[in-house]
């Protein structure tokens, strides 16, 4: 990925001194350019375009604002609900991350989901340990956290 | 227009200000530092952030002020705010904070004892 942006500066920089023009819009231009020659060649390199791991890096951080806003209106229900109807507890999450900012990001991903909030990762990294407000509600919580976080965060790390 | 802007930025301030006191209502009426820490960590989060978000759409627009500090300021809370929360309610555990006595289950504490055992 680095060699793909490196190349991709290097072209812009090309377009710069062909068109002898030395601002930063000038550089764009080029850097668009490249990407462009870069996309159509995209079959030579080894690892995959550069591009779809930035779109999926977008993806990821719109996902992030969504569970913050949906983590924020079920906290108001709860919190604003006359009687307090909550059976809290601990639940445990084998997680098929291995790398430790994949964990990293997984943990703050679950901390903003409505209702979870990690308390700890055991020593081998593979398990969860996160507290939910609602125990009974806590098949929904496992299953997004494994189809939807999981998945997002593959797609930035694969 | 720029009434326009004057009042979408009070609308995102006044919504900041509202969860913030939504998560302290959180902090008074829930049970144990668990269920507590999901509001101050959630709610605080989203409602620092749509203040400062509120601030910067006032400055920008109103006063022509694109202050990049603000936006650095709401990305920070934004990285940092669940590594507190995490943090908190993960030392709490560890020093042996009780749960609320109608918690239903607590998978770390027996995963903690196997380990003990093995030891």
């Amino acid at each position: 990925m680095s060699f793909q942006i490196l190349l991709n500066v290097f072209l812009a920089y090309i377009w710069m001194f062909l068109k002898n023009d030395y601002s930063s819009s000038t550089f764009f231009i080029g850097y668009l350019l490249g990407l462009l020659i870069m996309l159509a060649y995209r079959h030579f390199f080894k690892e995959r375009f550069y591009l779809s791991r930035v779109w999926a890096v977008i993806k990821l951080i719109l996902l992030f604002l969504k569970e913050l806003v949906l983590s924020n209106i079920s906290v108001l229900k709860l919190v604003l609900s006359p009687k307090l109807n909550i059976r809290p507890g601990i639940f445990a999450l084998e997680t098929e991350l291995t790398k430790d900012w994949e964990i990293t990001i997984l943990a703050n991903l679950i901390t903003l989901t409505p209702g979870t909030l990690v308390v700890d990762v055991s020593l081998d990294s593979k398990t969860l340990y996160i507290h939910a407000v609602d125990i009974p509600e806590k098949h929904e919580a496992i299953d997004s956290i494994k189809n939807t976080f999981e998945k997002a965060i593959m797609e930035v790390s694969r | 227009m720029e009434e326009i802007y004057k009042i979408v930025a009070a609308l995102f301030i006044i919504i900041g200000t509202f969860l913030s006191l939504v998560s302290t209502f959180g902090l008074i009426r829930l049970p144990d530092v668990y269920t507590r820490n999901h509001a101050a960590s959630k709610s605080a989060t989203l409602g620092i952030m749509s203040i400062l978000l509120g601030t910067f759409l006032y400055f920008h627009y109103v006063h022509g002020h694109f202050d990049t500090r603000v936006l650095l300021g709401i990305f920070f809370i934004f990285l940092t705010s669940p590594v507190a929360g995490h943090l908190i309610s993960r030392s709490a555990y560890h020093s042996g904070v009780k749960m609320w006595e109608k918690s239903v289950e607590d998978d770390l504490h027996n995963a903690k004892e196997k380990v003990f055992i093995k030891k």
